[in-house]
């Protein structure tokens, strides 16, 4: 039996998020011969085509916009309205993919609801085994436990990937999938946006991230973090935090990595002032490559580090930020 | 005003997680409420003491769940509602389908519950409750005000960003870090508890048939084991310049972990 496959597509900016294009190799390598997929793109009436073009090129079938100005703005009950209205040509026993994101974790769930579906939240991992049976891997207890899991039911049914967990789908030179639009009647939202504050600048989001430069309590201050910042800069990267850092004030809650705060895999993690807490751990041990800057030896974050500094961060960050200026 | 708190018991974050055979060995851990839905019980609560009405808590679990009901009494609700489950992470769709249906017949216009659990971390069952209750939800609320006017008015965290909405009761909110700081059960509290009401239900007491069709498990745990572990690498030495500068050459041409741009 051929399945459907939808992903949907999230833009940040205007441009695809990278975590769309992760969701759509996902899917890909799950998918048996006959297969469709398809790419579901919400814009909010006033967008350039630009990311459904970027879109078209990625080894999907077929792009279906949704284009209403009320999807500048998530509201959950509006944005299940234009995946459902998306769907409404294909097939309808379909596999939904998100990325596990703000948008996409509080999404996904009111969608699998509306359809009597089950849900693999959060996915890293996910393979066609050799029976044809799809089989996901999440962590569980922050990564002190990984769970197999897989659906009983085959369709519908409902995906959320982890950033940075899957290798992005790359553009196919010459491919171009066709490009639709679909009508869209918004139904009467109860849920009123009034306002969206953007708390923290920076351009790269954390959870996405292929760089993370993260401070704790030894960073010392609000000021202390400029320097981690500015090292984030040359690299590309983006800042986090300890709660041991937001909890003094030093920044935003929206920075905490950890159990209570976001869950991140770069493939670069510089921990500065950090001491390593389980509840820090769970937050980003599964980053590829851990470096731990401390002055204290026998910090436990040095258990898990691929390399370590014993020095004092306002020394040891600064030479890196010498060190890669002069070079780059 | 009436609200039901959906609540979970989880072994506490600074436990291990020791697996063999394919299960969690928990006999010695330390069972808590999730965080989370502790911070939606404290708001709760904080809500019935300045406009009257009652806490209810919801769990449906395995019998891990007393001891987070009885705790969460004694912090002030005044009773208690324990689904029982072999498994208290079982597949969200059958959960949510037993709260959804408890919830509904305990006639209450407001129900908190927590962003995620730590322990099974999918962020699935609220928000699938509220769907299923034909509810609007609001979810990652660090901040909450319900307006004589039955409009609650949520601040929500998305991804760094601050977004303020209103949601119409009767509505779900999922509580994320920075909604409160959750109270300790006082010890009158404590003693209180124990004459509070915590009624036992079965999904059979409740209509629903979990073992086949509409209301069947979903998703499946085909297995379940320790992540690999993380040696530790290698601290440098020598002065910090040096370090500096092998640590860049590490991330460049071994670790490979840096992109020239
Ligand atoms: C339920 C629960 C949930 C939690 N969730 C989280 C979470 O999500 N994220 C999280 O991070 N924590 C969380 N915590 C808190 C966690 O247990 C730790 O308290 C916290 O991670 C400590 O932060 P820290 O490492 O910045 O501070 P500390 O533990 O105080 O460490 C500071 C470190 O900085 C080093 N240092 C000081 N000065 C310098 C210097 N000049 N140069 C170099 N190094 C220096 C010190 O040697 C020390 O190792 C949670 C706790 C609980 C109970």
């Amino acid at each position: 039996m051929s399945r459907q496959h939808i992903v949907v597509a999230e833009c940040r900016d205007g441009e695809l998020r990278r975590v769309t294009l992760e969701a759509i190799a996902a899917a890909r390598a799950c998918m048996a011969d006959g297969d469709r997929l398809a790419a579901v793109l919400p814009l909010d009436g006033g967008a350039d085509a630009g990311a459904a073009e970027a879109l078209a090129q990625r080894g999907v079938d077929e792009v279906i916009v949704v284009d209403h100005p009320v999807l500048g703005r998530y509201a959950p009950e509006t944005h299940v309205a234009a995946l459902l209205a998306a769907a409404t040509a294909l097939a309808p026993e379909t596999r939904w993919w998100l990325g596990h994101t703000a948008i996409g974790r509080d999404l996904a769930p009111r969608l699998a609801a509306r359809l009597g579906a089950g849900q693999v939240s959060d996915a890293i991992g996910a393979a066609r085994g050799g029976d044809g049976r799809i089989v996901f891997t999440r962590a569980l207890h922050a990564g002190k436990a990984l769970e197999q899991r897989a659906f009983l039911m085959d369709a519908p049914a409902v995906v959320t990937v982890r950033p940075n967990n899957f290798a992005p789908a790359e553009a196919i030179a010459g491919a171009a999938a066709p490009i639709r639009s679909v009508p869209f009647d918004p139904p009467i939202s109860r849920v009123v946006v009034r306002d969206v504050v953007q708390r923290v600048s920076g351009t790269v989001d954390l959870a996405e991230a292929r760089v993370i430069i993260a401070g704790g309590r030894g960073v010392k201050s609000a000021a202390g973090f400029g320097p981690l910042a500015e090292l984030a800069a040359l690299l590309g990267g983006a800042v986090g935090a300890s709660r041991g850092a937001c909890d003094a004030g030093y920044c935003d809650y929206a920075l905490q990595i950890g159990q209570t705060g976001k869950t991140v895999t770069p493939d670069l993690y510089i921990a500065c002032g950090i001491s390593g807490a389980v509840q820090h751990l769970a937050g980003m041990s599964r980053s590829r490559v851990i470096v731990a800057i401390n002055k204290d030896p026998d910090a436990p974050i040095f258990g898990i580090a691929d390399y370590g500094i014993v020095g004092d961060l306002f020394e040891v960050v600064p030479a890196l930020i010498a060190e890669l200026s002069g070079e780059f | 005003m009436n609200i039901a708190v959906l609540l979970k018991s989880v072994i506490a974050t600074d436990e291990p997680v020791v697996v063999r055979n394919g299960k969690i060995e928990n006999s010695e851990a330390k069972w808590v409420i999730n965080p989370y839905d502790e911070y939606g019980l404290e708001e709760a609560l904080r809500l019935k003491e300045t406009r009257g009405g009652t806490v209810t808590v919801l769990s449906a679990g395995n019998d891990k769940t007393i001891e987070a009901l009885r705790t969460a009494l004694a912090m002030g609700a005044d009773e208690a509602i324990w689904i029982r489950t072999e498994d208290s992470s079982g597949d969200e769709h059958v959960v949510s389908l037993l709260l959804a249906e408890a919830v509904r017949r305990g006639g209450f216009e407001l129900v908190f519950a927590g962003h995620l659990s730590v322990d099974n971390g999918a962020g699935q069952v609220a928000i699938r409750v509220a769907e299923l209750l034909g509810w609007p939800h609001a979810g990652a609320v660090v901040a909450c005000e319900v307006g004589e006017d039955g409009t609650v008015r949520v601040t929500r965290d998305a991804e760094g960003d601050s977004e303020s909405w209103e949601v119409p009761l009767p509505a779900l909110l999922t509580a994320q870090q920075g909604l409160n700081e959750p109270r300790y059960p006082a010890l009158a509290g404590i003693m209180k508890a124990k004459r509070k009401p915590l009624r036992e239900m079965t999904a059979d007491e409740l209509g629903i048939d979990t073992a086949s069709g509409e209301a069947s498990a979903r998703t499946t745990r085909l297995g379940l084991a320790s992540p690999p572990e993380r040696a530790a690498g290698r601290k440098l030495q020598g002065a910090v310049r040096e370090q500096a500068a092998e640590l860049i050459a590490l991330l460049r041409n071994e670790a490979k972990a840096l992109k020239e741009r």
